[in-house]
Order: C-alpha cells, then sequence, then structure tokens
C-alpha cells in the first residue's frame, strides 16, 4: 500500500472518538468493583465490629493511606499514558507514604502493647494473600483501559496500574483486617501491593507496549 | 551543545508550529487540517526512519514501512497529545518509539539518540522508496470485512458512502471496520504477526 492511500483512509476514520483514557480508566475499575466486593463478601466480609471500629483513628488511617496510594496512584498511571511523559507526578506516590510513616509515629508514642506483637498481628498470612486476590479484578481493569494510552514506559505503567489494583484491593481489606496498627499496615500491606505492583509490573512490559 | 539543525533557524520551526496549529484544528475535528498534517509530517518522518536505520547498519529501504508504521500509531494514539503543547515533541516521541520497534524486530539492540529527531535537514527529506510491503502483508491477514472496508478506502479511494454500497454495508458499519481494521493492522505489528 503506498502511504498516500494509508493517510487516506486515515483520514477517513478521522471522524472516530476515541474515549479519553481518564474517562476510561474510571468506568473500567468501577465496573471491576463488584467483582471484588462479591469475593470480598463471600471469603472475608466486614469486620464484626465495623461500626465501631469507624471510630477508631488508627482504622480510619488504614483508608487515609490506601485511599491516598489509589489517588496518587491513578493520577501518576494516567500521566504515563502520554509518550515520554515527564512523568512529574511520581512524587504524588509519596503522601500515602507519609501518611504511614506519621501514623507509625504516633502508634510507637501511644501504644503499650509490644510493637512486634502489633507489627506481625494475628493475621498477616490472610492479608498477604487476600489483598492480591482482591487486587486482581482492578489490575485487569485497569490494563484494558491503560492499553488505550500510548506508554513509553510499559513495565513502569504495569507498576503503577499495580500500585492503583492494591490499593484498592487493600481498602477493601482494611474493612475485614482487625489489625489496625500502622506497623502492621506497613509491613504487610505493603508487602502485598508490592507483589501486585510486581505482577503489574511483568505484565506491563507485555501489554502496555503500544 | 550545539545541534546540527540550529542553523536552519526559523523555517523549520515555521513548519513545527504550522503542524501544531494543523492539529489543534484536526482535533476539532477538521478533517482537511488532518490529512494536510499527515502528508506534512510524512517526509520528516521519513528521513528519521531511514537515518535510523542506516546508523543499525540496515538497508535504508525499509524506511517506509516504518513510515507506515508510525503514521499508524501517530493516528490510533492521537488523543494523547496535548493540544495546549507543541505538537512535534509528541510526534517525535511517538516516532522514536515505533523505530525502536521496528530496529528491535528486524533483530538489532540499537539505542535511538534523541537528537536524531530533533531536527531535520534539507535535502533528506527525499521521495518515497520501494519498501511497502509490510502493511500489504499484514492486510491480506485480516478480516474479509476490514480487509475489504480498508482496500476500497485506501487503495481504490471510495468515500465511506461508496464503499458501503460497494459492500452492502451501512455507514456505520463501514466505521466501524474501517477504525478495526486499522487498530488490527497496529496490534498485528506491535505483536510481531
Amino acid at each position: 500500500m503506498k502511504t498516500d492511500d494509508l493517510i487516506r483512509s486515515l483520514a477517513a476514520d478521522q471522524a472516530w472518538q476515541e474515549t479519553p483514557v481518564g474517562q476510561a480508566l474510571c468506568r473500567s475499575l468501577f465496573l471491576a468493583l463488584p467483582v471484588s466486593a462479591v469475593m470480598f463478601y463471600v471469603e472475608l466480609g466486614l469486620r464484626p465490629d465495623f461500626m465501631q471500629a469507624l471510630q477508631s483513628f488508627f482504622f480510619d488511617l488504614k483508608f487515609v493511606v490506601t485511599g491516598a496510594l489509589v489517588g496518587a496512584a491513578f493520577v501518576f498511571a494516567l500521566e504515563l499514558t502520554r509518550p515520554e511523559s515527564p512523568a512529574a507526578r511520581r512524587w504524588l506516590l509519596l503522601a500515602p507514604l507519609v501518611i504511614l510513616v506519621a501514623g507509625i509515629g504516633l502508634d510507637l508514642a501511644i501504644q503499650t502493647s509490644p510493637m512486634s506483637v502489633r507489627m506481625i498481628g494475628s493475621n498477616a498470612l490472610v492479608c498477604l494473600s487476600s489483598i492480591p486476590l482482591l487486587s486482581l479484578p482492578f489490575l485487569v481493569a485497569a490494563f484494558v483501559a491503560l492499553r488505550r494510552g500510548a506508554s513509553t514506559r510499559p513495565t513502569l505503567s504495569g507498576a503503577v496500574a499495580g500500585l492503583l489494583a492494591g490499593g484498592l484491593g487493600a481498602t477493601l481489606y482494611a474493612a475485614h483486617c482487625v489489625d489496625d496498627s500502622p506497623l502492621f499496615v506497613a509491613t504487610w500491606y505493603s508487602l502485598a501491593i508490592a507483589g501486585v505492583a510486581v505482577i503489574g509490573a511483568v505484565a506491563g512490559h507485555r501489554l502496555l507496549r503500544f | 551543545m550545539a545541534r546540527s539543525g540550529e542553523c536552519m533557524g526559523s523555517g523549520v520551526r515555521d513548519d513545527r508550529s504550522e503542524w501544531t496549529d494543523l492539529m489543534r484544528s484536526a482535533r476539532g475535528g477538521d478533517e482537511a487540517a488532518y490529512r494536510r498534517l499527515l502528508v506534512a509530517v510524512t517526509p520528516a518522518l521519513r528521513s528519521v526512519a531511514r537515518r535510523a536505520l542506516v546508523r543499525a547498519g540496515q538497508p535504508p529501504d525499509g524506511a517506509e514501512d516504518i513510515v507506515q508504521e508510525v503514521l499508524l500509531a501517530v493516528h490510533l494514539k492521537r488523543h494523547t497529545y496535548d493540544p495546549a503543547q507543541p505538537f512535534a515533541p509528541w510526534l517525535f516521541a511517538v516516532a522514536r518509539n515505533k523505530v525502536v520497534d521496528a530496529l528491535r524486530r528486524r533483530g538489532r539492540r540499537i539505542f535511538v539518540p534523541i537528537e536524531d529527531f530533533a531536527e531535520t535537514l534539507p535535502g533528506e527529506e527525499a521521495e518515497p522508496r520501494l519498501s511497502e510491503r509490510e502493511v500489504d502483508a499484514k492486510l491480506s491477514t485480516l478480516p474479509d470485512r476490514q480487509r475489504d472496508v480498508l482496500r476500497s478506502i485506501a487503495v481504490d479511494g471510495a468515500s465511506i458512502r461508496e464503499t458501503g454500497a460497494k459492500l452492502s454495508m451501512s455507514e456505520g458499519a463501514v466505521r466501524v471496520a474501517l477504525h478495526r481494521g486499522l487498530s488490527s493492522l497496529a496490534a498485528k505489528f506491535r505483536d510481531g504477526t
């Protein structure tokens, strides 16, 4: 085919409206939510004292941390869908970290049970397995949307998608989890989310090239 | 650090800002402006493709295939261009990505310096060469509908309406088949099939 011919066909396709990636990402994450929510309710369920827990500072703090992670990863992932983006928004990922560290500081200052008990907690294995499983639908959804983008750093994009999905999975898990100590969160949630990020990076290398 | 293109001065820079204007019009729905833009950027893409092939020690007659692959990517990913920014850096970012892919497929690990894509020298923007076979080869492996619609519009030069009449399809169906055909072509390049 001559290049002029190809150009003719591209111009004929000019009117095709492509959904912006941000919109597509919101939509697909929304669609993944019921899938993960069902998995959550079937396997885990809300913790029995959920309503009282909502009044506990450290319980609420878990959601602030995971929420900050989700927000930061969402914005950064979108920035990366432009080719050779400056990736300036990577610094947003510091926000959940800072909040978590502040929480740890508070925890060390005011809690009475031994630190090792709070860090190891009672449900580390459940946490490590549940968060990645709950994150999977979100990861798939994120990839479906991000493939509409033009990332020149597909592995990084995949990792950030993993952080986004992991943050969402962790948000769900936090509603079940009885270990509220920021030390626990910093150790086990981080490990689980990092695992999802690694899966995302490996998949992204393959699937997020354009 | 002096760049080789700077001595050409404002001529090239006017081209580049014309590209930005054309692309902004195109994003606003101006189909004629879009076509003019694609035609306008093709010689620059040709010269960077040729340069990259030469640097990689490969015959430069594979350039036209690369040009077509880049144009396809530019088209399918143009929604990732931010109209508030100049168009040329975005264009060359897409081109760089596709050129690296194309060279890698031809079996080389290659580092393509950013400077190669910043400016083009006069006289490099020459006529198209012979090899334009990759798109044709992939086209023939497309599903029948997509292939027929693409051939009708691209090769036969028919309009969307004429294509619909010729193939007994509604205009909407033609548009869908056209877009899917182009996406399938790009996917075949990306996945190396």
